[in-house]
Formats: structure tokens, sequence, C-alpha cells
């Protein structure tokens, strides 16, 4: 194998774009491993573990930005590089392209707009809390993408807003939909009267587009970052959220969605929920619903029944339609379920075993939670109470549910919503098993999600359905979708793409683990 | 009561450009930062000057109001000995931060023996050499004796100096007349012939110019460089229109003072020749307003930003005359046919005083002409200038850049918005040869060094 590296001083990209076009170089050639990086200190250390590290990196910095490309020969390195540089060039070219000045600073932006109420930040962590403490200072919420952000910065972060009564959603909110904008990895959805506050990414897309999919609409979602519930935030972001949707004239139902908070920070959701005149519907997912429903809130087991549940509340359906709302989707269940035992009769009899492979983190958690108690042998990389844990998490054993999205498979690239090679490798994977009965994926669609999914997915599900036909086998494949048809991959173009290809298609996560657990049951 | 919900929602958006890509697609106001990872800096000497942050917003608007408030005028014309504060025989004068014979750069080192030479002191560049090496000769910044040099800056005892009084607050700034390009002392060259133009210059143009001075009183300053603006120069690089309307000013009292028609001639052929000639009238013009904000308590207003070709050092209002000095970079720069940066000294002189009063790269948008320094269009160079507002302390009253509604120049650099911010002042420079007696081989620009702006930011919280 060849090695080279080219440092280039005093220009600064973000890692997404760096990452995407480490993803394009290493598309030139099966043997070629590459990466392009700002040479901070976590970088180095991802290049040491990825073996590309020289020593001519020692002396570089974090201003300084790092090519490198491994192969089996210098020919292939030189297209790498080549590569490198074109990629480089037409972003710098599409940064310069705007004749449009871009302010250096936040201060600089708020000048330029001096009405500026909100500042969405995606820079590397470390760099993150003094960006939002300035936000702050000047007047405006926060919507802190950026992860790595220490606790102790989060819970002073909050301090400062809560102080000055700015929202601060985040660290790792990676969703949001304010005013009827959406945020970041968010969807399009219909405005409404439902406002949602969630400390989980993946569950905040998964019950807005439900709500507006089936007739419903959002006022407002705040995400408040997966750590907000937890026993040191006290849920500061979650309660001021709550309180300015209890004031919020165009909210009508709420609709609260996390992993069970801290019992502290329950008991204050609890004591504002009495003071709230409207209907509130909680999926704390795996806490007991007697709990929740003591707290004057409506519990969800599912985030599908979450949604429905709000939807029920939100004055929009009639009670003869929502009658047939209901006959109409146990029907569409039916429906599948139909397919899928027709199906699991086809498998053969060594094949037993399910695989999700998730990018959406909520709905790993969720899958374990609904499959625990019927699969004994489940294993996961991020178990839940009752799940046992994998050894190696890129080998399955068994029912395997992993959360493609987790810090052992993002390190270095694109979270798995953006680029779907890791988990289109393990799929592949998954299907040479000749134990495994059924994959399960979902496909989250939306704003910053892989705009073309269907390019990646479908060649995947093609092949991984080849290698089981040589071997006689069948592959059930069974997925939900989450995204609405105003997405910029519009839903039913997907769906319609992926039942083409004989995938199930379910209407949510929990479903689609249903219909799962069907295959495997059919096909004993 | 947060009111989010209830207003549109305007987004600064900071990092990942593809959200703020979605936003304006999708309708909604946002603003994209160009953000870049921050200077390391030391959290304490932040938190307190955090702490301070009132008492030094008071201190900076104070000092820039007497920035702002001086009325530089060229009052009159001597030899720098008459003059100059501290001037001596022996005393030879040099543009940027202090620095010895031994760690000069060639230009610096060509234009001492210009000097020497000059002054009858050394007969040749071998007797030069040895005389400045001997420890006779001695050495210090212009900036110390109220006095300004392009390039090399070299002011000898005997050389004729133009007086820039602040009519506001009475102190003087010097600087001597500008020889034109070419092989110049101030480029380090220091052959028979430049000598013979100095000969010429004190001889024939300085008498005919102070004879001029004299009879005018005053040439007002100020309201040259604001004309000038408005006609296409930013005062450092480009000195074109400011040159004419001194030119209109001088030559009928040039023709009144000097009895002489072919020295007439010659004198007003030498200013209209030399599209540069006003660049020595521009910079001690912008030394004088910028003096009168020194010594101002808690201001981080930076009062000189200066390169002597080794170093780049700057000073700020509140820490009086202590350099925060760093190495000196190499321009990026077009070159003139036959030269490349290998020839390239690094940065030189004490005309980014222009841009330390927010003329010169910070006024860039003025001077279309010259955007090739810059990348070759106008928007280019006007968000160079757009860029410098957010490390500059105020906008201008009476310095304006046409294109941009007559909006006042970026004036009074913060050094504490250019370190918190990273971003840092923008500098159009000439370009020298590396070795002495050659010359001018290009133009271009170059952005200051982050190091004596960090240094100046601890020295400055130290000292609150």
């Amino acid at each position: 194998m060849a090695i080279k590296a080219i440092i280039k001083t005093g220009k600064y990209y973000d890692s997404v774009a760096l990452m995407i076009m480490a993803q394009k170089i290493n598309r030139l050639h099966e043997s070629l491993n590459s990466a392009v990086v700002m040479a901070t200190t976590e970088n180095k250390s991802i290049l040491k573990n990825a073996g590309l590290y020289l020593d001519e990196f020692e002396k570089t910095t974090d201003a300084d930005l790092i090519i490198v490309a491994e192969a089996s020969d210098q020919q292939i390195i030189k297209k790498a590089m080549d590569k490198a540089d074109e990629l480089l060039c037409a972003f710098d070219k599409s940064s310069n392209d705007s004749v449009d000045f871009l302010p250096k600073s936040l201060e600089g932006a708020i000048e330029q707009m001096p009405q500026a109420n909100l500042a969405l930040i995606s820079v590397a962590g470390k760099y993150a809390t003094s960006e939002a403490k300035k936000a702050l200072a000047n007047g405006l919420n926060v919507m802190l993408f950026s992860d790595n952000v220490s606790l102790e910065d989060e819970i002073e972060l909050k301090k400062i807003g809560a102080k000055k009564g700015l929202l601060v959603m985040g660290p790792d909110c990676g969703t949001a939909i304010i005013n009827g904008v959406p945020l970041a990895f968010a969807n399009v959805v219909n405005r409404g009267n439902i406002g949602v506050v969630a400390a989980s990414g993946t569950g905040l897309q998964s019950v807005t587009t439900l709500i507006s999919n089936n007739g419903g609409g959002i006022s407002q979602a705040v995400g408040t970052g997966g750590r907000d519930i937890k026993e040191q935030v006290g849920g500061t972001t979650f309660l001021q959220a709550l309180a300015m949707l209890k004031s919020d004239p165009n909210t009508e139902v709420i609709l609260l969605v996390s992993k069970p908070p801290h019992p502290s920070v329950l008991d204050k959701i609890g004591a504002l929920v009495k003071t709230i005149d409207k209907k509130v519907v909680a999926l704390f997912l795996g806490a007991s619903s007697e709990q929740v429903e003591s707290l004057g809130m409506i519990a969800a087991d599912t985030l599908e029944e979450a949604a429905y549940l709000a939807l029920e509340h939100c004055g929009k359906f009639s009670e003869a339609a929502l009658c047939d709302f209901k006959a109409n989707k146990l029907a569409e269940f039916e429906g599948l379920q139909q397919t899928v035992i027709q199906l699991s009769r086809q498998l053969k009899p060594q094949q037993k075993y399910l695989r999700a492979l998730f990018s959406g983190g909520t709905y790993s958690y969720e899958a374990q939670l609904l499959a625990s108690s019927y699969l004994p042998d489940l294993y996961s990389a991020a178990p839940v109470e009752g799940v046992n844990k994998l050894k190696d998490v890129h080998r399955s054993e068994k029912h395997t549910i992993i959360d493609l999205g987790e810090d052992e498979f993002t390190a270095g690239r694109p979270h798995p919503m953006i680029d779907f090679s890791l988990r289109n490798q393990r799929i592949i994977q998954e299907a040479q098993d000749p134990s495994v009965a059924v994959i399960l994926l979902d496909l989250v669609l939306g704003h910053g999600a892989n705009l073309s999914p269907l390019d990646e997915l479908v060649p995947t599900i093609e092949k991984a359905q080849d290698l089981c036909k040589q071997q006689s086998r069948l592959l059930p494949i069974i997925c939900s979708v989450t995204g609405t048809d105003n997405d910029p991959q519009i839903k039913a173009q997907v769906v319609t793409a992926l039942t083409k290809l004989q995938v199930v298609v379910a209407p949510s996560n929990a479903k689609a683990l249903k219909l799962a657990l069907s295959v495997l049951k059919g096909g004993k | 009561m947060n009111n989010l919900f209830d207003s549109p929602l305007n987004v600064v958006n900071i990092g990942l450009k593809s959200f703020h890509e979605t936003l304006t697609k999708a309708g909604v106001s946002s603003v994209q930062v160009d953000w870049k990872p921050p200077v390391e800096i030391d959290h304490t000497l932040k938190d307190k000057i955090d702490n301070y942050k009132g008492e030094i917003n008071k201190a900076n608007q104070q000092a820039l109001e007497r920035v702002l408030n001086s009325k530089p005028s060229l009052v009159g014309m001597d030899i720098a000995k008459n003059v100059i504060p501290g001037m001596q025989d022996n005393l030879i004068l040099h543009s940027g931060p202090p620095i010895t014979w031994e760690k000069m750069c060639g230009p610096m080192r060509g234009g001492v023996m210009a000097a020497l030479i000059y002054e009858g002191m050394a007969s040749d560049e071998q007797t030069a050499i040895a005389l400045a090496a001997s420890g006779k000769i001695k050495f210090a910044p212009c900036h110390h004796h109220s006095t300004v040099g392009p390039m090399a800056g070299i002011v000898s005892a005997s050389m004729p100096v133009f007086i820039i009084e602040n009519e506001e607050y009475k102190n003087r700034a010097y600087c001597t007349m500008n020889e034109g390009l070419g092989k110049v002392l101030r480029y380090g060259a220091y052959g028979a012939d430049v000598i013979k133009k100095l000969k010429w210059m004190e001889s024939d143009l300085y008498p005919a110019l102070k004879r001029a001075i004299a009879k005018l009183k005053k040439i007002d300053l100020k309201n040259i460089i604001a004309q000038a603006l408005h006609m296409g120069d930013e005062v450092h690089n480009r000195n074109r229109a400011g040159t004419s309307l001194l030119y209109r000013q001088l030559a009928p009292a040039i023709v009144q003072t000097t009895d002489n028609s072919s020295v007439v001639a010659e004198v007003l052929s030498f200013i209209n020749g030399n599209d540069h000639f006003f660049l020595n009238l521009s910079m001690p013009a912008c030394k004088a307003s910028l003096d009168a904000a020194r010594g101002v308590k808690n201001s981080s207003l930076v009062t000189v930003m200066s390169r002597n070709g080794t170093e780049f050092g700057i000073q700020l209002s509140a820490t009086g005359d202590e350099w925060f000095t760093a190495e000196a970079p190499v321009p990026d720069a077009l070159f003139f046919p036959g030269y490349s940066k290998e020839d390239a000294n690094p940065d030189i002189g004490d005309s980014s005083i222009t841009e330390t009063n927010g003329l010169g790269g910070f006024a860039i948008a003025a001077s279309p002409a010259i955007v090739q320094f810059v990348g070759g269009t106008t928007s280019d160079a006007i968000n160079y200038t757009l860029a410098m507002y957010e490390i500059s302390i105020a906008e201008n009253n009476m310095y304006q850049i046409p294109y941009l509604n007559f909006r006042g120049t970026p004036t009074g650099i913060d050094v504490i918005k250019v370190v918190e911010k990273n971003v840092l002042p923008f500098i159009d420079t000439g370009v020298a040869h590396k070795k002495p007696g050659i010359g001018q081989v290009g133009a271009g620009v170059l952005s200051a060094p982050m190091d004596p702006f960090k240094k100046a930011y601890t020295g400055f919280a130290d000292k609150l």
C-alpha cells in the first residue's frame, strides 16, 4: 500500500463539507482510504486510528487542512489528490460566487440583520459554547446543532438562557420547526395546532411527519437536546418550551417526546402541566403509563401512538372521522401483515433472526423496547434494559438492533442519514448471513438528510436480494420512511420505488417492528 | 416572556452553509456568518477584558473622537534637524518598530547607506556599511519622533520634511518628500542617480514648495483626503487624485513664488509625474490624527501599525509607547516583470498608518482602479472594506466611500475585536526587493500577522 499527504495552511472548511469530499474521493477506487480533515487534535487521533497518520502531521495546527490518501498504488493516490484539489476548488468557487458580503462574526451578522432572533450554531463543539454565549448576550434564541459540548457548558448556557427568557435548543439538537420553518434536519410539515417539545431528534421528526401526513399540523416543534431531561440540566429548555406552548394561542394540543426524564424533572413537568389548560400527550419512551397519567398527561407507548393521540385530541377529527381513520389504518396494516406472512412462509428453516439497522437513534431505542419482551436473544450496541450488549458492534449476533448514528460508527464520517455507505455495507453483510430472516430499516427524509436516498439504497437492496437469490433464499426487507411529500426527496416517490423492490414499507417504526416480528413468528 | 413564536424568524447561521441555503430557499431571512475558529487566548485575559467592557467602550469612544476631531493641515517645510523633535546629526530614523543595524533587512540597509552618502558621512557603499555598523550612528523608529516614512522610512538630519499640524490638538507630524517610483531611497536604492535626485529635491524642489506653502499659509489635508476618496484613491496604494488636488493648490503659488521658470517647470512636472507624491502627506496626516489619541487609559484603539522589513509592530492607545511585535510577513503581490515572490522583502514601511486611520486597505472599496491587487473584481474590494468594519470602533465622519452610499470609512482598529473575531487588518502595500540597491519589485496586499495583536491583547489586559 502507498500513502501520501498534502497539508494546506490558512483555509478553513466545515467538517461536513470535508467529510462529503472524502466520501467522494473514496468512491474513486476500492482500495482507496482517504481523509480530508482540519488538523485538530481530535481529527489527528481519528487519523491515527484509521492508520492514516504520518509524522509530518505533528507540527500541524487547528488551522491546517490535511488531505491524506492510502491506496494500492501511486496512480490511484494521484487520482485521489487531483480529485481533492478539484473538490476544494469547486467548494471555494461556490463560496466566492456570491457577491454578497458575509459577515465574519455573530456581531457583524446582527449589524446586518438587527431583527435577528435565532442563532443556528453548528460549528465544532469546542467553539460552539462561546458562539452560543455571544448569541444569548445579544438577545438571540439559540439552536445548538453542535455536539461534543460539555455538560457543564450546557448547564451554564441554559442558565443564561433561562435568566434572559431565551431558548437554548441543544446541544446536539438536530431538528426543530419554529414558526413553520424547518431548522437543520427537519421535514416540511403542515402548520397546525399541535405543539411539540422533544428531547429526541428522530422522535420529533417522526411525530411531526406522522401528524402532518394524517391531516394534522404543527404549530411549533422545539428540540431540547437529549441531555436536557437529565437531573443536572433539570429540563430547563423542556420546561421553557412547554411554558411557551402553554401561552401560544396557535397551539391547542401539546405533545411531549423523550426518553424517561429524571424523576425530579418529571415532577417539574407534571407541576407545569397541571397549570396548562390544553391537552398534553406525552411519550416518555419506556416510562409507565400510570405514572405519566397520574401527572395529568395522556400517555402514549410509541411514537406512532403519540402522534395519533395528539391528532385525536386536536379537535380536527369528528368522532365518526376518527373511527374511519382508525379503521383505515387497521385495514392498511392488515394488508401489510398478510404480505409479510406470505413472505415468511417462503423462508428457510435456518432463517431465524432479525437484523434492524437504524439511522435514527430513537427508532433503535423504540424498537428495542418493543422487541425485548418477544426476543430473548436480542443484542444491541447500545442496549436498553433486558437487551444484551454486542461484543463487536460491527458483527451482529442472533437478533440484533443497532443505531448507525452511534459514535462508534460515525467517527470521522457524516451521520448515516447523510452518508449511507456504512449501512449499505452492513446490509450486504447481513444478506450474506443465512440465519437472517428479516432486515428492518428506517429511512429519514427531509432537509439535511441525503437528498438522493434512492440512488444509494436501491442498488444496495438489489445487490442484497441478488446475493440471497443465488443461495435460493428470500430476504424480506421492511422499512419505515419518515418524511412528507413536501420534503425535497418527496416521500411518495421514495415509497413507490421501495415497494417496487418488494420492500415492505411500513407506516411507522412501531408498525415496521411489528411486521418484522410477524415475519419471525410466521417463519417458525 | 420569549416572543419567538409571535415574530418572523430571522436566523443568524454559524456553521454548516447548507442550513442557510435551505432557509434562504424557503424564503426565511437568514445571514450566514463566514466563521473561522477563534484565536486561542488565555481565558483569564478574556474574562478580565469582559469585566471592563463598559470602561473600555467609553475609553475607545473618547480616543476615537480625538481621531475624528483631528484636523491635519500642511503648514510648512523645514530641514529635519530643525523641526523633528530629538533629531540629531548622527541619528537615522527608520520605519517600523526599533531595530539594530545587524537585524535590518536589505532595503532598509540600502536606505541607511543612501542617507549616509547623502549626508556626506560616507563616500560609497563600503564606507557607508562600515559606518552604519560602527556604532557611531544611532537608529530610531520614525514613530518615536512624530514622523512617518514609507518603505524603509529613512530620515536623516539634513533632509527636508513636510510639517503637518493637527489644528485641533496642536500636535505635529513630519514626513520627507516622495521621490517617485523606480530606484529610490525608500526602497533601498543608493546609487549615484538616487543621491543626485535627493540633492535636487533639497536644492530646488524643497525651497520652491516651502515658499509656495508659506504663501498659501496652509493646505487642508483632511479635505484633500476626503475628496480623493470620492475620486478613486484610498490614499495608500493610489494617490493619483490626491496628488492632482494638491497640485491644483500648489501650482499657482509655486509660479508666484519661484522666479526661475525652468525650476518652476521642473518642480511642477516632478509632482505631476509622481502619482504617489501625496502619499507623503496622507501618511503624516494620519499620523497626526492618531497621535492625538495616544495614552487614553483603557482604550484598546490601535494607534500604530508599522513594519521595518523584519518585524511588524503595533502600539495601542492605553499602552502608550510599548511595541508589540512579530515577524513581518511577505506580501502577496503583483510583481513587476522579471521579479517574483522569491525576490520580495518581508513587509516594510510606516505607510500602514493609513490603514490604522481607516484608509488604504480599509477604504479599498473607494478605489476600484486598483482592485487588481485584491482579486480583480470590485466586489472583492467591497468585501474587504466591509470586513474591516467588524474590527473598527466606528465609521469616519469625514472620509466616505461613495459606492457604499457614502458610508464613513471603518476607522479605529480595536485590538479586542481583531483577536476575538480572528479578523486581521487588511493592508495595501508596495514590495521592495530583499537586496539593497534594487528598489521596488511589485505592489499588493496582505493581512497583518496575528501575533502582534495577540501580544497587544495580553499587554492591554495586563494594564487594565
